[in-house]
């Protein structure tokens, strides 16, 4: 090969990759960067955003207890919404791949369906429902006697687990879902012929088989509820704040941006320390069954 | 008395009869091939005897015991899988001990079978490998290990060595024949690969459609074969249409220019079989023209234009001079060497 097909051959990744590379930069990485700046220049109420170079942002967050909090909240609220989606999405993806072939594909439906319509909508339908005095479940309920006030649900970490659960469920059953396709068809019957029960082939064979696309989605489910928006903000509001609403709030209500962008940087790289933290571990784990 | 008993067995998917009137009996330490091609029931067969499938007629039984009635898990059978199916997050020796776990055999008994069991497939050494990283000869030797180390009543092998290439298939046939020849396992397989049934096998049970066509040893099945089927399935045959002619004393078999004194039993329109490693270049017999003539080391390969249709003739490379392309011959058998069966539709 020419030194000029070479040097072409050595371009051409490049010079292809570079519309998408310089879109990357310029949605992403420009404003990230911004954003993380931001979070170290001063803000007064009368004076506004000052660009110098201080910790003072994130001097209040290390030490003002709200913080904290608010941060565990946000993290309590993710691990139980995840723990849901896996004691409920794993089951449900293992039954739905023993369906028959025409149910399967309409159960299929039924639970990615949901993903079609907005976050919005299908958190507005948990706040119809179990919303204070008005909510559908409540009314009937109290009608009928069997409650007297309505169900705690609305501005409760309760709520909040149970609704992101609901959105977060078909990421948990897709991932699971993966997993199973990747199971050999005749390994529960080499089981079952070597003398093994029903729940021992779930306990024994199926679930470690099934773990890496658990715990792969258990990461999707835990990023995306940590950094979850519209539902914490619909079922919590301004009286149950996670990271996200709290990041939110800086920004847009008491406009001080610097602090916003302290909390949102701070989620972002707890964030992406768990989950490659996490990933790294399944990933050693779990080396043979990936492989 | 038979060890396992297959009585009139029958399996429907809705209205479609995959397996028919299947009636069979294995003595132990037998080793038997269910064989045909992809389609003809056979697999379905030996599910149904592993338990996978309950039949919807007949009886299987096992030393006399109805073994439909028992859970598969209970039946204490051996089946090795076509894709193996190691469990991938277990060892070699985890995938072995596993069915010995199962029937709670005491630490120190399983540790030693398991040992022995993969040390008699040749994998002593591969205690802790897993089986992604093993090649497929050794996952398959792994499967076979699985299912002889809870000392099974019966082997089912499914289609086992269909995933290898044929020079470890070849190795793994012989090293499977004497296996099971010192355990003396009674051993059903299922193949569609006719050489495999043949190298294998005390018998043969082919299969089509769902229905028996024959069984017997592999040499019976090759040399006598019941149908038309089963000489096209086993190897490559001739058929040639010939004809009884009654109207002479002795009665004569005639096919073209070719004759011979009749079989007795038969009478007018037949088919002849010959394999054509048993046709041979006489003076006499039927006419043809060789077409094409295929040099392959310790064997030529004849095509030929016979004028009773298209033959095929093997003549062992003994470095006697064979005939040429264009050459005209006669082909010429011995009246043992063929099959005669009604013509149908004649």
């Amino acid at each position: 090969m020419s030194m000029a097909a070479e040097e072409r051959n050595i371009r051409a990744p490049w010079a292809l990759t570079a519309p998408a590379l310089m879109l990357f930069v310029g949605v992403l990485l420009i404003p990230l960067a911004m954003t993380v700046m931001l979070s170290f220049h001063d803000w007064g109420q009368y004076k506004g955003i000052e660009p110098v170079f201080i910790l003072k942002n994130w001097h209040e967050i290390a030490t003002d207890p709200y913080y904290a909090e608010m941060f565990w909240r946000t993290f309590r609220i993710a691990i139980l919404t995840t723990l849901l989606t896996a004691l409920l999405g794993a089951p449900e993806a293992y039954i739905l791949n023993r369906m028959d072939g025409r149910w399967k594909s309409f159960f299929l439906l039924v639970i990615l369906g949901p993903l079609l319509i907005s976050v919005v909508a299908r958190t507005l339908g948990w706040a119809l429902l179990f919303g204070g005095n008005n909510g559908l479940v409540n009314k009937l309920l109290m009608s009928l006697g069997v409650m007297r006030s309505p169900i705690p649900f609305m501005f409760t970490e309760t709520g909040m687990v149970v609704a992101l659960a609901h959105v977060m469920m078909p990421f948990m059953v897709l991932s699971v879902w993966a997993a199973l396709q990747r199971l050999d068809p005749q390994i529960e019957n080499a089981a079952m012929s070597l003398g093994a029960g029903p729940v021992t082939i779930i306990r024994r064979i199926i679930m470690p088989q099934i773990m890496p696309g658990v715990l792969s989605g258990a990461i999707i489910v835990f990023s995306l509820s940590a950094s979850a928006f519209a539902t914490p903000a619909i079922i919590g509001g301004r009286r149950l704040k996670v990271a996200a609403t709290l990041a939110y709030d800086e920004f847009l209500n008491t406009l001080n941006w610097p602090l916003g962008a302290a909390v949102a940087t701070l989620l972002l790289v707890a964030l992406v320390l768990i989950v490659v933290g996490s990933n790294a571990l399944i990933e050693r784990r779990y080396a043979e069954v990936f492989r | 008395m038979a060890y396992l008993e297959l009585d009139r067995v029958a399996k429907q998917f809705g209205a479609q009869t995959v397996v028919d009137d299947f009636s069979l009996s294995v003595g132990k330490g037998e080793f038997i091939s269910f064989l045909g091609p992809s389609g003809c029931g056979k697999t379905t067969t030996l599910q149904m005897i592993a338990g996978f499938l309950d039949p919807s007629r007949g009886a299987i039984r096992l030393e006399g015991k109805d073994l439909t009635a028992i859970h598969p898990a209970k039946r204490g059978l051996g089946i090795v899988f076509q894709s193996y199916a190691l469990f991938p997050h277990m060892t070699a020796a985890e995938n072995v001990a596993f069915g010995l776990e199962m029937r709670n055999v005491p630490r120190a008994e399983k540790a030693e079978r398991v040992r022995a069991a993969l040390a008699m497939v040749g994998l002593a050494g591969f205690e802790e490998r897993h089986p992604r990283r093993m090649s497929g000869g050794q996952q398959q030797r792994v499967a076979l290990a699985r299912a002889l180390v809870i000392k099974p009543s019966v082997l089912l092998l499914d289609e086992p060595l269909s995933n290898l290439d044929a020079k470890l298939r070849e190795e793994m046939q012989i090293e499977l024949r004497q296996i099971q020849r010192t355990i003396g396992t009674t051993t059903i397989l299922v193949t569609h690969d006719q050489n495999e049934a043949m190298s294998l096998s005390d018998r043969i049970v082919v299969m089509s459609q769902g229905k028996i066509e024959q069984i017997g040893t592999p040499q019976e099945t090759y040399e006598r074969p019941a149908s038309a089927f089963v000489s096209q399935f086993l190897g490559k045959t001739n058929d040639f249409a010939g004809t009884i002619d009654r109207t002479v004393a002795p009665t004569q078999l005639v096919a073209g220019s070719w004759r011979a004194p009749a079989p007795a039993g038969l009478g007018g329109p037949v088919t002849v079989s010959i394999r054509p490693e048993r046709i041979g270049f006489g003076d006499t017999g039927l006419s043809a023209k060789i077409i094409t003539r295929i040099f392959q080391g310790n064997h030529w390969l004849f095509q030929c234009d016979s004028e009773c249709g298209p033959a095929i003739v093997i003549r062992q490379n003994d470095g006697k001079a064979q005939p040429a392309e264009g050459d005209a011959v006669r082909l010429t058998w011995r009246p043992e060497d063929m099959s005669v069966r009604a013509r149908a539709g004649a």
